[in-house]
């Protein structure tokens, strides 16, 4: 392990592998610090969506900055991604959420984003196998240009390329401490050796807050456990993603066909338990059979359990720590890292190396939590 | 005709591909999991993973222990999760 960087990074989930590529190939001498294995947060467990359908502008702005670059991902990462664009069909159960929706479409459309608002009898051109009648809908949102991508196979194309353009990228290492001077940073301990630095990023998930206390700053993130299924595979039915927020779940059919989705449970808690539960399979089988009754014939294969690391307004924690130089946050995703990375890890490379602070990642720097007024990220599911 | 053991029959992986990826640095059965689709089919790694843990503990001389076995044990159908007819 090299015992100096220009840059370290915690974390080696989706996150902390794209920012290492994108500040690798800008020529800086970077190291990321994984505890265990690549992807092995919530990258690892996470549902593959990518969404640009948001109630914030800086959520959807960067969903869609994230898109123009997946699109073209593959490509230059030279190995296949599974990017796809089958949309996300967002379905509306009553009035109240449909004024809601068409906000959020307005400003989805004001960024230039095509976005169809559904009438009922049009969710079936979309979906095939939706029972519209049981979902008890009055419409739908639905963004032909959403889609998903293979997040194990992303994060290990990203860390590859990474590698080849001069990155360190050190698995089953912890970091145990950070070595600092006044509001520097100087050093990142870890058991296998210090690593000295000017700029550490914590990019390390539901342990971001832990790796910030570590050098005395306060994240407001709570770990939240969620629960998603996988079934057996069967051809190829249906592309969109469907969610609901007012059922919590979502759902799609992934490139090897099998469905895999997530609902909450009415007694989900915050904190680490990984052990999945009884009542989420039944939860999710009865809502998922509601919504496609010819599924209660698929076999359910795995169930499995992720963190969100949620925070106060749903939106990511990005950028310099205020009066703190060199200690810069990528965290807080709340369930939406996946999809965000490409064009966040874009953004903090931007400012790492040249300095460049535009107003999106000021609206998203920790800071933001002082202010009594906050704007809350509305379209979470899951 | 090809030498090739199959590891994992539900997802078609063989030996081969198992060393190739261990030899690229995919060290850990999740890992493992995860790059080649290994133990992610029908059978859900009850054929597939001593194997996998065999051969990953021969190419890294560690001692590998099994990962824990979630439910449903075996496949279920979506209809008999969601229904109610054994509840009191």
């Amino acid at each position: 392990m090299k015992n100096k960087a220009d840059v370290v990074i915690i974390g080696g989930g989706i996150n902390g592998c794209s920012l290492a590529y994108n500040l690798a190939k800008k020529g800086d001498d970077v190291v990321v610090v994984e505890k265990k294995y690549l992807s092995s947060g919530a990258t690892g467990a996470c549902g593959a969506g990518i969404r640009q359908q948001w109630s914030t502008r800086e959520n959807a702005e960067l969903a869609i900055k994230s898109v123009k670059i997946f699109e073209k991902l593959s490509k230059k990462l030279g190995e296949d991604i599974e990017f796809r664009q089958g949309g996300y069909l967002i379905v509306v159960h009553d009035k109240k959420e449909m004024n809601q929706s068409e906000k959020n479409v307005e400003i989805q459309r004001s960024l230039g984003l095509k976005v169809d608002i559904l009438k009922p009898e049009e969710i079936n051109d979309i979906v095939s196998i939706l029972d519209v009648k049981a979902m008890d809908v009055v419409g739908a949102t639905f963004c032909p240009t959403d889609g998903h991508a293979n997040p194990f196979k992303t994060t290990f194309a990203y860390a590859q390329a990474a590698r080849r353009n001069g990155a360190e990228i050190c698995t089953h290492t912890k970091v145990t401490s950070i070595k600092k001077d006044k509001n520097n940073i100087r050093a990142v301990v870890t058991d296998k050796g210090d690593i000295k630095t000017d700029t550490v990023v914590n990019a390390a998930g539901v342990d971001s807050a832990d790796i910030a206390s570590m050098v005395g700053v306060n994240l407001p993130i709570t770990p939240f456990r969620k629960e998603i299924l996988a079934t057996e595979r069967f051809k190829p039915t249906f592309e969109a993603m469907v969610i609901s927020f007012k059922d919590g779940i979502y759902f799609s059919q992934q490139n090897e066909g099998q469905i895999v989705g997530g609902i909450p449970i009415p007694e989900e808690r915050s904190g680490y338990l990984t052990r999945p539960t009884f009542s989420f399979m039944q939860h999710m089988s009865k809502t998922l059979t509601r919504y496609a009754p010819v599924l209660k014939h698929i076999n359910m294969l795995r169930h499995w359990t992720g963190f969100y690391d949620v925070t106060p307004d749903a939106r990511p924690i990005l950028g310099e720590v205020e009066g703190f130089k060199g200690f810069i946050q990528c965290n807080g995703f709340s369930g939406h890292g996946f999809m965000l990375s490409p064009m966040v890890t874009q953004l903090l490379t931007d400012y790492i190396v040249d300095d460049k602070n535009p107003d999106i990642l000021q609206n998203l720097n920790l800071s933001r939590f002082k202010d009594k007024k906050m704007i809350y990220e509305k379209s979470v599911v899951g | 005709m090809s030498k090739k053991a199959i590891v994992c029959r539900c997802e078609d992986i063989s030996e081969e591909d198992v060393i190739k990826a261990i030899d690229k640095g995919y060290t850990d059965i999740d890992e493992l999991r995860k790059k080649l689709r290994i133990g992610m089919g029908p059978c859900q790694g009850r054929v597939c993973i001593q194997l996998l843990t065999k051969i990953l503990e021969k190419k890294t001389g560690e001692k590998i222990p099994l990962p824990k076995t979630r439910s449903p044990i075996i496949p279920v159908p979506l209809g008999t999760l969601a229904s109610d007819k054994n509840e009191k």
